[in-house]
C-alpha cells in the first residue's frame, strides 16, 4: 500500500542493553544530523532528554495557568455566592468575609493546578495512545523492562533505508537493528 | 562505572553516605527488579494467605454494609453522639483516617523534593495507603448527615432547586474542599506513577484479558524520552502541589475544632499539632503494612532495615512533636487563667475519662520513646507492635480531645457521658475491613513497589560523564556485587 510520498517504514530502531549505550548513540545520531528520532527506555534518564535536545517543557506554564484559574475561579465563587447571589448576614459578619474564604480558595487552587500537570502532561505527550508502530518491533516488549531503544524515523530528511542502517548497526553497545512497520 | 573507583551504593543524585546501608540488596538488575515485583502481580496462582487475608477482610467489609444500611433505615440515633458529646465515633475516626493517609502524601511527595532515595520501595503502597483511608475517612461525613442525599447541597456549591450554596465561613466547608481535593490530588500522584508499571504489566501479561485490561490502563505507554521528559516534569509539579496540601489537610481539620470556642479544642497549637500527629499515625500504619507484605512476598531486598528504620526515626520525631502538643495543652490551660481550661485539662486526666488519658499517655509518649534504642526500632516484630501502639494511641487522642472536651460544658446541668454504640463500633470496624479488603485488591492486581523507580536507584542506571558505553559489562551490574 506504500506510494511515493508515503514511505513503507515508520523508521528504524536500534536496540541497547546499557542505558549509557543509547544515550551515547542519541548524541551520536544528533552530530550525524538526524533531528526525527527519539529514545525509549524503561526509567527516565535526564542526559537521553540532554542528548536529543529536548527543550523545557511547556508543562510548568500550564500549571501555573491552572492554579491561577483555580484560585480565581474558587474566590469567585465564593464572592459571588456570598456578596451577589445569596447574601446572607451570620452573626454581622461581613458579607465579603474574605480570611475565612482563603482555605477554599488555596484547595481550588491546588486542585486545579494538579488536574492541569495530569492531563496537560497526557496530552503533551499525545497519550492516550490506542497505536503506535514502535510496538510493531517484537523485543521492544522489552523496553518496558531491561532494554533500551533509539529509533529514527523514515520522516527525518536524512534518512536513508540503507545508510541509516549502517550508522546504527556502526554504533557501540548495539545488540541488534530493527525496521519499524507503519 | 563498575570498575571505577566509586562506592555510592546508589544511583543518580545520590547522596547515601559511604557505609549506609544500601537501598537495595547488591546483585540487583533491571530485570531483576522487574522480575520480582511484577510476578507479584503476574503470578497466576493467589497464595494461599492471601485468600485467608482477604476472606478476613471481606467479611469485616460486611460489618460497614450492615452498619450503614441500619443507620439510613433507622436514622443516625442508631449512634452515640447527644447532647452534650455531639460529635463522636463519626469526627473521631473520620480524623485518624484522614491523619493515616497522611503518611503516603509525605512519603510521595515532600520525600521526594528532600531528594530521600529511601521512600522509592515504600512510596507505591503508601499512596495506596493513603486513597484508601481517604476513602474510610470520606465514609464518616457522608454518613453522619442521616441522608447523604439531602446534603449535598449545603457541602458543595452547585446551583440547586432552593437557590442555596454552603456557608463558606464555616471550618466544615473548608474541611469538604480540603479533604475532596486531598482525595482527588492523591488518586491522581498514585495513578500517574502507575502508568509506566502499567505499561510494564501490559508487556508482560501472559493472558490476554490482562494484556487487554493494563494495556487499557497504560494508555499507549511507551517509554519516549519526550514522553519521561514530560512525565517526570509532571510528576515533580504535584508532589510540590501536594506538600503544601498535605499541610493544609490537617490543619484545616484541626480547625473543625479550633475555631470553636470548647475548652479543650480552641488552641493555636492545634494545627501543627495534628498535621505532626497526622503524619506519625501514617508512618506507624505504613510500619504494619510494610512488615508483614515483605515478609508474605519476599521483598526483604526492596524494603530492608534501613527502610524500616528510618520510618521508625520519622514515627519517633513526629511522636515527640505530639508529645510537646500535650505538654502545651496542659501548660496553657494553667497559663491562661481561664478556670474553664483548667477544669478540662485537670478532668482529662482524673475525670471520668482517666483511663482514656492514661492509655493515650502510654501509648504516643512512654511506647513511641522507647524507640531511641537502635537495638529496639530494628527489632521488626517490636516494630510492629509498636506500630499497632501508636494506632491505637492516636485512636485514643481524638477520643479525648473530642469526648471529654464536649461531656463536661460550661453548664454542670448538662454533663453527661458518652459511650459508642454497637453500630458505632460496627462502623468503625467496617471500615477497618474496607480498607483492608482495598489493600489486598491492591497488592493483588498492581506492582506494590513502584518498578520504573526502583529501576532509577540501581546502580546500573547511573548515567554520568565517566559512564562510557560498554565499560559496565553485564547490563546493570552493581559494584555492590563486585568484589
Amino acid at each position: 500500500m506504500s506510494t511515493a510520498s508515503e514511505p513503507a517504514l515508520y523508521g528504524l530502531m536500534a536496540e541497547f542493553k546499557e542505558p549509557a549505550a543509547l544515550v551515547e548513540a542519541a548524541r551520536q545520531a544528533r552530530e550525524a544530523g538526524y533531528h526525527r528520532l527519539d529514545g525509549y527506555s524503561p526509567f527516565p534518564i535526564e542526559e537521553l532528554a540532554e542528548a536529543l535536545g529536548l527543550h523545557h517543557s511547556r508543562l510548568p506554564l500550564l500549571v501555573l495557568g491552572g492554579g491561577i484559574a483555580g484560585a480565581v475561579g474558587g474566590y469567585g465563587l465564593q464572592y459571588w455566592a456570598s456578596v451577589i447571589e445569596y447574601p446572607l448576614n451570620v452573626g454581622g459578619r461581613p458579607y465579603h468575609s474574605w480570611p475565612a474564604f482563603i482555605p477554599p480558595t488555596f484547595e481550588t487552587t491546588i486542585l486545579v493546578a494538579a488536574l492541569t500537570a495530569v492531563l496537560g502532561m497526557l496530552a503533551l505527550n499525545g497519550l492516550p495512545e490506542p497505536y503506535h508502530p514502535v510496538f510493531n518491533v517484537p523485543s521492544f516488549a522489552l523496553a518496558s523492562k531491561d532494554h533500551f531503544f533509539l529509533c529514527i524515523e523514515a520522516a527525518d530528511p536524512r534518512f536513508d533505508p540503507e545508510e541509516t542502517r549502517r550508522f546504527l548497526e556502526g554504533l557501540e553497545g548495539v545488540a541488534s537493528v530493527s525496521e519499524v512497520e507503519p | 562505572m563498575s570498575d571505577g573507583p566509586h562506592t555510592e551504593p546508589a544511583g543518580r543524585g545520590t547522596e547515601a553516605a559511604p557505609g549506609a546501608q544500601p537501598l537495595v540488596e547488591p546483585g540487583h538488575t533491571f530485570g531483576s527488579v522487574t522480575d520480582k515485583i511484577s510476578s507479584i502481580v503476574l503470578q497466576r496462582r493467589t497464595p494461599k494467605g492471601w485468600w485467608l487475608g482477604f476472606a478476613i477482610s471481606f467479611l469485616l467489609l460486611q460489618l460497614l454494609i450492615l452498619a450503614v444500611a441500619n443507620l439510613l433505615f433507622r436514622g443516625i440515633g442508631v449512634w452515640g453522639p447527644n447532647v452534650p458529646v455531639g460529635w463522636g465515633f463519626d469526627i473521631l475516626n473520620f480524623v485518624w483516617w484522614i491523619g493515616i493517609g497522611h503518611a503516603g502524601t509525605l512519603i510521595s511527595a515532600i520525600l521526594l523534593l528532600l531528594r530521600q532515595q529511601w521512600r522509592t520501595s515504600i512510596n507505591r503502597f503508601a499512596e495506596a495507603m493513603t486513597l484508601f483511608a481517604v476513602a474510610c475517612a470520606a465514609f464518616y461525613p457522608v454518613f453522619h448527615t442521616g441522608r447523604p442525599w439531602l446534603a449535598a447541597y449545603w457541602l458543595f456549591p452547585y446551583p440547586n432547586t432552593m437557590g442555596l450554596w454552603p456557608q463558606f465561613r464555616s471550618p466544615i466547608i473548608w474541611d469538604v474542599f480540603a479533604v475532596s481535593t486531598y482525595a482527588a490530588v492523591s488518586a491522581l500522584f498514585w495513578f500517574v506513577g502507575l502508568i509506566p508499571d502499567l505499561a510494564t504489566l501490559r508487556d508482560r501479561a501472559k493472558s490476554l484479558p490482562w494484556k487487554v485490561l493494563y494495556g487499557i490502563l497504560a494508555m499507549g505507554w511507551r517509554g519516549s524520552a519526550r514522553h519521561w521528559h514530560n512525565y517526570e516534569t509532571a510528576y515533580l509539579l504535584l508532589a510540590a502541589l501536594a506538600t503544601p496540601l498535605v499541610v493544609s489537610v490537617h490543619t484545616v481539620v484541626s480547625f473543625d475544632f479550633a475555631v470553636g470556642i470548647v475548652p479543650g479544642w480552641h488552641a493555636t497549637v492545634f494545627p501543627p499539632y495534628f498535621v505532626a500527629g497526622a503524619i506519625y499515625a501514617g508512618f506507624a500504619m505504613v510500619l504494619t503494612l510494610a512488615i508483614p507484605l515483605r515478609r508474605f512476598y519476599g521483598l526483604e531486598d526492596f524494603i530492608t532495615m534501613r527502610h524500616l528504620e528510618n520510618m521508625a526515626k520519622v514515627m519517633l520525631a513526629t511522636g515527640l512533636i505530639v508529645g510537646y502538643g500535650y505538654m502545651v495543652e496542659a501548660f496553657m490551660a494553667w497559663y491562661s487563667g481561664n478556670e474553664y481550661e483548667r477544669y478540662m485539662i485537670v478532668n482529662r486526666m482524673t475525670g471520668q475519662y482517666w483511663y482514656m488519658y492514661a492509655a493515650l499517655i502510654f501509648c504516643n509518649v512512654i511506647a513511641i520513646n522507647t524507640l531511641w534504642v537502635k537495638n529496639l526500632r530494628t527489632n521488626v516484630p517490636y516494630l510492629f507492635v509498636t506500630s499497632l501502639v501508636v494506632s491505637v494511641g492516636m485512636w485514643l487522642e481524638r477520643y479525648v480531645i473530642i469526648v471529654t472536651s464536649l461531656h463536661r460544658d460550661f453548664l454542670p446541668s448538662s454533663w453527661g457521658m458518652y459511650q459508642g454504640t454497637a453500630y458505632d463500633w460496627a462502623a468503625f470496624v467496617g471500615t477497618l475491613g474496607l480498607f483492608l479488603t482495598l489493600m489486598f485488591l491492591f497488592v493483588r492486581f498492581l506492582p506494590a513497589i513502584s518498578i520504573f523507580e526502583m529501576r532509577t536507584i540501581l546502580p546500573g542506571a547511573d548515567v554520568g560523564e565517566d559512564a562510557a558505553p560498554g565499560a559496565a559489562s553485564p547490563a546493570g551490574a552493581s559494584p555492590g556485587a563486585a568484589p
